[in-house]
């Protein structure tokens, strides 16, 4: 028996979460073989390559917006995790504090070093390896220091007097010579084939070079050696290679009953601007629907662009507006949006999420190879 | 970590290392890297019916596989859990009908989010390429 074919207003409906006043329903999925009697909802690569579609809302260098319709929230989800907290980026790991006679605290420091975004060109940070760090139970397991593990920077700062300033000169920046310690006065130091990968503008430097890191005063002095390694979001925010990855659903508003007049103007101001349009009625929309007669010439609100609505449910806290109007979101379009620090930008991010786990299945596949041997 | 703190001996040891010994340490580390991770079986397993324990895994690739497993019309059942949240293992429960066993579901499962994963790159960089090139228009 061939398997029976939803309707379209079906499928439609499925696709919906209802939005209500107080609950949020019909949220699961239930596109899976055995769940609508008769229905085949089997994986096939052909129809999801058909149905799956990617629009772009914005793609700059290091914030970037876009739509992926037509797929499972437990697909783009994982996506999302993975580049929130398993895409690779280097990071300051451990300071060797040579000398420190700030008021700031060793450890404040270094973890404040830890935090500073870094950039360097991108085929030398791919071309950089992992660092296995020494187990507790055998001290020497860990990797040995090599230029492709470990990136050098140094930090050598020592605050004096400023001999040139004004006597009545109160701002300390111009009292004395590093009084502030910026991002910028860190150095880098490559060894090894770095030389070739991090030259010039590709260097490994701070992507914001005015990140303040310490005061000092006159007689205070840093002298630090960073090491940065390679590391991942789950182990430390530090390596997360964004500031923000989300996504949302693409809001969906139904207005089932015309919304006519001053009702309709009030129903827009319910929404952010531009969601909610208002037009006049015509005499086309009197005949179609009983309610618009005799009001032709007044304005009746139609939905515009849902796109930018924030589902805030203020119009269904308005008596008028009862069982006139139904919100929703699409359950199968999420709209992602990627803040990159600085090291790679937006838009590679995902792509390097999506590669990371195809490499996680492929590798879980080697291992149950492993298992039925 | 190191043992020594002073940077000279770490430059020294970082400068003068020969090139070949640098293959080589290099050629270690990518076994480091590829190392596998094995899926334990639990025990009270059959053909038909097994749960499968992932060491490092979460969410992540938990909620993904269970969706691409639960999509293959010859599995009965598919869920997966995180056991206790200060453990990063992952366990899979599949229970599948006659017609195939609770292996071959795994690796279809593996296999499916592989595709997904192809097409999602390529619809990807066809769709932020146009995007570019229409802003460059404009």
């Amino acid at each position: 028996m061939a398997p029976l074919v939803p309707s379209h207003e079906e499928l439609e409906r499925r696709r919906i979460v209802d939005i209500n006043a107080e609950t949020v329903a019909n949220i699961p999925s239930t596109d899976f073989p055995g769940h609508w009697p008769g229905e085949s909802h089997e994986w096939s690569l052909e129809r999801f390559r058909d149905g799956f579609r990617i629009e772009f809302h914005q793609n700059k260098q290091f914030e970037s917006s876009f739509s992926l319709i037509g797929l499972d929230a437990a697909i783009a989800n994982a996506f999302r995790r993975i580049v929130v907290a398993e895409v690779p980026t280097l990071a300051i790991e451990t300071v060797y504090v040579h000398n420190n006679t700030s008021v700031i605290q060793d450890e404040v420091l270094a973890q404040r070093l830890g935090l500073i975004p870094l950039k360097g060109s991108v085929e030398g940070l791919n071309w950089m390896r992992w660092f296995k760090k020494p187990t507790d139970d055998d001290p020497n397991s860990g990797s040995n220091l090599s230029d492709f593990n470990t990136v050098v920077l140094r930090l050598d700062v020592e605050c004096t007097k400023n001999p040139n300033a004004s006597r009545d000169e109160e701002d300390p920046r111009k009292l004395y010579k590093n009084a502030h310690v910026y991002a910028k006065d860190m150095v880098f130091h490559p060894v090894g084939r770095q030389e070739q990968y991090f030259t010039g503008e590709g260097a490994i430097q701070p992507v914001n070079p005015d990140i303040l890191v310490a005061k000092l005063r006159p007689g205070q002095k840093l002298e630090m050696e960073m090491h940065c390694l390679k590391g991942i979001g789950a182990d430390h925010a530090k390596f997360s290679p964004v500031a923000t990855a989300s996504y949302r659903l693409m809001p969906d508003i139904k207005i089932l009953r015309p919304i006519i007049g001053e009702d309709a103007k009030k129903f827009a101001k319910c929404f952010p601007k531009g969601v909610i349009g208002l037009e006049p009625i015509t005499a086309e929309d009197a005949r179609q629907d009983s309610e618009y007669q005799g009001h032709s010439g007044e304005l009746k609100a139609v939905v515009r662009d849902p796109f930018n609505d924030t589902v805030s449910r203020e119009c269904l806290r308005h008596e008028e507006f009862q069982g006139k109007v139904k919100l929703g979101r699409l359950r199968d379009h999420f709209i992602f949006n990627i803040e990159s620090t600085g090291q790679f930008d937006s838009d590679v991010l995902f792509l390097e999420s999506v590669k990371v786990l195809k490499l996680k299945c492929a590798r879980w596949k080697r291992g149950l190879t492993d298992l039925m041997r | 970590m190191p043992s020594s703190v002073h940077s000279q001996d770490n430059d020294q040891s970082m400068v003068d290392a020969q090139p070949q010994h640098q293959e080589q340490t290099e050629q270690e580390e990518e076994v480091i890297e590829l190392e596998e991770k094995r899926i334990v079986v639990l025990p009270g397993a059959s053909e038909t019916a097994a749960s499968f324990q992932f060491e490092g895994e979460g969410h992540t690739l938990g909620n993904a596989l269970r969706y691409a497993i639960m999509k293959n019309p010859d599995v009965e059942f598919c869920g997966y859990t995180i056991p206790h949240p200060s453990e990063s293992k992952m366990n899979l429960r599949i229970q599948t009908y006659d017609t195939t066993t609770a292996v071959e579901a795994l690796e279809k499962g593996l296999d499916t989010l592989m595709d997904l994963c192809d097409v999602v790159t390529d619809k990807f960089t066809t769709a932020r390429d146009g995007f570019n090139a229409s802003q460059m228009e404009s």
